[in-house]
């Protein structure tokens, strides 16, 4: 369903005039509010009315996790701390978490947004919605949660953790959509099939998951396992949280971004050069309605692409494909890059393989190795020492075809992968560079 | 004829075999015969035991990963070339033994076998035309 038929099908042209708009007061207001955006602006000589069109976006430097942290915690606030009622923070686990925060304007626009994706998700307001994502900093829970009330949903704020609890609650209440990341989603089945309890007795019809890089094998297995339809969300805390993207589950094929409130770009992470439309290079945003915590230009690190092809769904919003993988979790092996998501394709293109997986990278001599741990789970399980090496062998040699690099596959017990209750780790890099 | 055989994924670590006997004596199940094949990295441990449903349960529930496998108890002469005798009849009968292990009780004066085979139907035809006895699997899980 299209939620706001007015803004969601919006002619290109009509678009684009309101976004240009949207982005000269952005450019404004950032220009008289934030110390670090005039500083930048001023530094390259820029003045907020060299902005006549959208393409004198690109003569803006770019805005990156960097400087957000440089100005931990409000310095890149564009309101004054009365006008803010909510604050956010990024887990921080690689250095100082990244802060946000919104005025109520902000908060009821990312309410709107998340109730747009529900509902292009297939949600609607007769629906109960199972909200696994976690409350509390992340923005991910309360995102959601919002979203499913402007829709006028039931939602169910279950938060992450606690599985064996969801999973009675999902027999109990009968919830008919799913939100939660998806390696949690996974670990929610196996708990339930461990509780003899199948989801094909369970109301599911729709999933929307996200906040993780996650593959089209992914879908297919957590759509096979849940008996759902899965559809893949985006968003960011830096950018405003969930609900900057949604895949239409009419089409499944790439994630809307509601242009009416971020535009998106393409670039290359190495020259910063903006890539035309198909090319894949790290996606960057601006925000153009956001008070509180507007970001120009801001390099999200996830690499993409932007199809602009009409979609069978009406919306005339940019898609943006699935995210490959991210230019910080990128592995360089032994000269090679390596994406988590690249290995996780291999994985899932072999049916005997268990979605449970983690890459840990070492260097032994100068040289690095790289361990595919894999759960052996039934499928992959036999009494006979040879076919089990023979599956290693097989796992290391799809590797090493698909992605040119060697690797050791390492067979462990189940459950030895420690289970995401939210963003799964998927890489321990021991390399002491 | 045949006998059910449990296996058991293990990682080639400390405790894993001691964690699987204690899991089993916890439930009150015998280990009738084992036997442990594995590499640097991992083991496969094979188990027959008097009470397969409990074991494969248990096991599970605790996490590990199991599977079910038919293999036949053959009774072997307890004197030089007994099993020599029996790898003969299936080897000229062109039947592959993917690997065997003795069982601790004797059945008589013999001893007793375990094969894993993949032409198993076969395999049970030609050692009793040749009058080797094969042992139900009822009888192996109490013997």
């Amino acid at each position: 369903m299209i939620l706001d038929i007015g803004f969601e099908t919006m002619p290109r042209e009509d678009l684009e005039a309101i976004i240009l708009r949207r982005l000269k007061a952005t450019i404004d207001r950032v220009y008289a509010s934030v110390p670090f955006y005039r500083k930048k602006f001023e530094e390259n000589h820029i003045a907020p009315n060299d902005i006549k069109s959208l393409e004198d976006l690109k003569k803006i430097p770019f805005t990156t996790k960097a400087d957000l942290r440089d100005n931990y915690p409000f310095g890149m606030f564009a309101v004054p701390m009365d006008n803010v009622i909510r604050i956010h923070a990024s887990s921080g686990t690689t250095g100082k978490p990244t802060v946000v925060g919104y005025t109520a304007r902000d908060i009821n626009t990312w309410a709107e947004l998340m109730a747009r994706s529900l509902a292009a998700g297939g949600a609607t307001r007769k629906d109960i919605i199972h909200n696994a994502y976690g409350y509390g900093l992340f923005t991910g829970g309360l995102g959601i949660h919002y979203g499913a009330e402007k829709l006028g949903a039931s939602v169910i704020p279950v938060s992450g953790g606690n599985t064996k609890r969801q999973v009675v609650i999902m027999k109990d209440f009968g919830p008919t959509i799913l939100t939660a990341t998806p390696s949690y989603t996974l670990y929610l089945a196996e708990v339930a099939e461990e509780m003899g309890v199948s989801f094909h007795d369970l109301k599911f019809k729709f999933g929307i998951f996200g906040a993780e890089p996650w593959s089209e094998k992914m879908r297919e297995e957590i759509e096979r396992k849940l008996n759902l339809t899965a559809v893949d969300i985006y968003g960011l805390s830096e950018v405003m949280g969930p609900g900057v993207a949604i895949e239409c589950h009419e089409a499944k094929k790439g994630l809307h971004i509601f242009e009416d409130h971020f535009i998106p770009e393409i670039i290359d992470p190495e020259t910063g050069e903006v890539l035309p439309y198909g090319e894949t290079g790290e996606l960057v945003f601006t925000t153009i309605t956001k008070e509180a915590f507007p970001v120009i230009r801001y390099r999200t690190r996830d690499i993409t692409s932007l199809n602009p092809e009409p979609c069978i769904c009406g919306r005339t919003h940019i898609r943006m494909n699935r995210v490959t993988g991210r230019t910080d979790d990128m592995l360089i092996i032994r000269g090679v890059n390596v994406f988590p998501s690249q290995i996780e394709s291999v994985l899932m293109e072999m049916d005997e393989v268990e979605p449970y997986y983690q890459l840990v990278v070492d260097r032994e001599d100068n040289l690095d190795t790289l361990t595919v741990m894999v759960e052996v789970g039934e499928r992959l399980f036999s009494d006979e020492v040879k076919h089990l090496q023979d599956r290693e062998r097989k796992i290391a040699k799809n590797i090493k075809d698909y992605l040119g690099v060697s690797a050791k596959v390492k067979l462990v017990e189940p459950k030895v992968i420690a289970r995401s209750q939210g963003k799964a780790v998927r890489v321990i890099d021991n390399r002491k560079i | 004829m045949l006998v059910e055989q449990i296996s058991v994924f293990l990682e080639n670590k400390a405790g894993r075999l001691a964690e699987v006997a204690a899991i089993l004596a916890e439930a009150d199940v015998n280990i009738r015969a084992l036997a442990l094949a594995d590499t640097s990295d991992f083991g496969v441990l094979r188990l027959i035991v008097n009470d397969n449903q409990k074991a494969i349960r248990v096991l599970k529930s605790r996490g590990f990963t199991v599977s079910k496998t038919d293999v036949l108890a053959v009774e072997v002469e307890d004197r030089p070339g007994g099993l020599n005798r029996i790898l003969d009849i299936l080897h000229k009968a062109g039947i592959n033994v993917e690997y065997m292990y003795a069982f601790v009780q004797h059945s008589g004066k013999n001893a007793v076998m375990i094969f894993r085979i993949d032409a198993i139907d076969d395999a049970i035809k030609i050692l009793q035309k040749n009058n080797v006895t094969v042992i139900e699997g009822s009888k192996v899980y109490t013997m």
